[in-house]
């Protein structure tokens, strides 16, 4: 299969020209990221997403994007949207996914079908102040990829492997970050 | 890099701030062995004579070795002569040591890769009471207290000190970040001969994809043993060391360690066993299946369910950190605006920014093997050929 056939949707020689770019002027690659969320009942919340900071100025979208979190029934709540947790499985996966993607094409390797299963494992007694030798967060998470792509299964391990290197969920997810919370 | 100069008849001068080679006296565990065998340290019109060409030199041995060079080749070495800084001056350089100035028209920059530990800002958060050393301040287990012991890094250094100090009775905790897995030996011969013999140690650094991340690749995990054994980490968890993630923090006294260790372990495994598919298609095609070894994959690193991601330094008794974290060079001293942002030197191939000064030993350099003392003769007759035709110019 000739390189110029590959294509997986990533725009990489944009994406080299941008490290290209931002290696010769790093402040212009100081980001903020930003969410606002605003609570509505019980445990049902609305957060959004529009605007943020990056290349030395604010970047506006042209689509706002609405996200519901509540928790489950069983935890006596409506069940308006995914929790708060299942958010974070969310970003995981969906971090590594486009990594994935991203990947694949600078390695000039096909991609006909990936798919991820991704779960957390929890022990509530921890929220639930039960025990308190176990912890409130994932005691564990797990990812399954099925990747179809022209490549032997050594590249696919490699794919997903980069990846998780380059990924910022995962990062996030696997050390520890300073959490600076305030009421104004 | 003098030896090449002499052959072009170029008058030079070799300043030296101890004893010729310094930092193999003073910077270097005692166990130490060098991690290629002996036959590959080929210096110009110099090579190994005795007769065990694949074992690996004691340090006292690579001091024998190369205060013989300097000798046979009759370096022009000034020893006890620290310089204190290089700058520019009227048509050339001013070097400034504390036995007097040198005026040149050149100069070169030879005093390697490792001068400095680079120990991590962590650090600081150390409680009081633990013991830490870099590399450069280990000598042997008698330093180090009854107790346990985190190792903060494994790639060669750091897994070599785990191991002694394991050994030695103090149970040893290994923080693993980004690190490359290798065989001692492959199908019967040195890692570092299929290396030379496939050219890989050969690979220029104009013709690889990304100098900047080959240059920024770790040290293989290789030791040099009375036995080549393999010290990867499945040797390491074999003998009863225990394996956590990257040290991501240390926070009120308990450190924190990355959930990532097992895509590091993956990581590098599919590294070796890219570099063993290399070998392995080079051996084919020269024709050497059937006469050596058969081709071989060795297990996955072995990763438990789940690594521990804290450690209660005190708590849970440990008594020493090695920071085995890398080091990188000292240019303090070079007064000529030739470092970036991130403290490097700018240079092409060890042709620094600036006319008339060139770079040795780092890293990469001109090729592959650049860092390697085998790789040392190769950039020497390159630059000092560019050396030569600036002077010419």
């Amino acid at each position: 299969m000739s390189e110029a056939q590959v294509d997986n949707g990533v725009n990489v020689e944009a994406l080299l020209d941008a490290r290209k770019a931002l290696t010769a002027a790093p402040e212009a690659a100081q980001f903020k990221w930003r969410a606002a969320c605003e609570w509505k009942n019980g445990t049902h919340s609305h957060s959004t997403v529009e605007s943020f900071f990056g290349l030395g100025e604010e970047q506006h979208r042209s689509t706002k994007f609405n996200f519901d979190a509540d928790h489950p029934e069983v935890f006596a709540s409506e069940d308006l949207g995914a929790t708060p947790v299942e958010y974070v499985l969310v970003g995981l996966a969906s971090c590594l996914t486009a990594g994935v993607a991203a990947v694949a094409q600078h390695r000039k390797i096909q991609l006909r079908s990936v798919t991820a299963t991704i779960e957390g494992g929890m022990d509530i007694q921890g929220i639930l102040g039960i025990d308190s030798d176990v912890r409130n967060g994932f005691d564990g998470i797990k990812v399954s990829y099925k990747i179809d792509a022209d490549a032997s299964p050594q590249d696919i391990d490699a794919l997903v492997a980069q990846s998780q290197k380059r990924s910022a969920v995962y990062d996030i997810v696997t050390n520890p970050t300073n959490v600076t919370v305030e009421v104004n | 890099m003098s030896r090449c100069l002499a052959e072009r008849s170029i008058d030079h001068v070799l300043l030296e701030r101890g004893e010729v080679a310094n930092s193999w006296r003073t910077e270097r565990w005692d166990s130490l062995r060098l991690l290629t065998p002996n036959w590959q340290s080929r210096l110009p019109g110099y090579g190994y004579q005795g007769d065990d060409p694949d074992g690996y030199r004691t340090m006292p041995e690579v001091i024998d070795f190369i205060g013989q060079y300097a000798r046979v080749i009759s370096a022009p070495v000034r020893t006890s002569t620290t310089v204190t800084s290089v700058r520019n001056a009227d048509k050339g350089y001013l070097v400034a040591t504390d036995q007097g100035d040198w005026r040149c028209r050149t100069v070169v920059l030879a005093t390697g890769a490792c001068n400095v530990p680079q120990v991590p800002a962590v650090a600081d958060a150390v409680p009081a009471g633990i013991d830490m050393f870099t590399p450069m301040e280990y000598r042997n287990p008698a330093q180090i207290a009854d107790g346990g012991v985190l190792v903060v890094g494994a790639s060669a250094t750091g897994t070599q000190i785990a191991d002694e100090i394991h050994r030695a009775g103090r149970p040893v905790t290994l923080a693993v970040g980004e690190h490359i897995r290798a065989p001692r030996v492959y199908r019967g011969r040195d890692l570092e001969w299929w290396m030379d013999a496939a050219g890989v140690l050969d690979e220029r650094y104009d013709e690889v994809e990304d100098i900047t991340r080959a240059r920024r690749v770790p040290s293989l995990q290789l030791a040099g043993s009375r036995g080549r054994a393999t010290l990867d980490l499945n040797a390491l968890t074999a003998m009863g060391v225990r394996l956590v993630g990257r040290l991501a923090g240390i926070s009120n006294g308990k450190a924190q360690f990355s959930g990532s260790l097992r895509n590091q372990c993956a990581l590098s495994d599919l590294k070796m066993n890219r570099l063993l598919d290399a070998i392995d298609e080079w051996a084919t095609e020269n024709g050497l299946d059937g006469e050596i070894e058969p081709a071989q994959r060795h297990e996955p690193t072995k990763v438990e369910d789940s690594p521990p991601l804290g450690l209660d330094l005190i708590g849970e008794g440990i008594r020493t950190i090695i920071w085995a974290t890398g080091f990188r060079p000292d240019y303090s001293w070079v007064e000529v605006p030739v470092l970036d942002r991130k403290g490097q030197l700018r240079h092409d191939g060890g042709v620094v920014e600036s006319p008339g000064m060139y770079v040795m030993g780092l890293q990469f350099l001109r090729r592959r093997k650049s860092a390697l003392i085998d790789g040392a003769g190769d950039d020497a007759r390159d630059l000092s050929a560019h050396l030569a035709s600036y002077l010419d110019g």
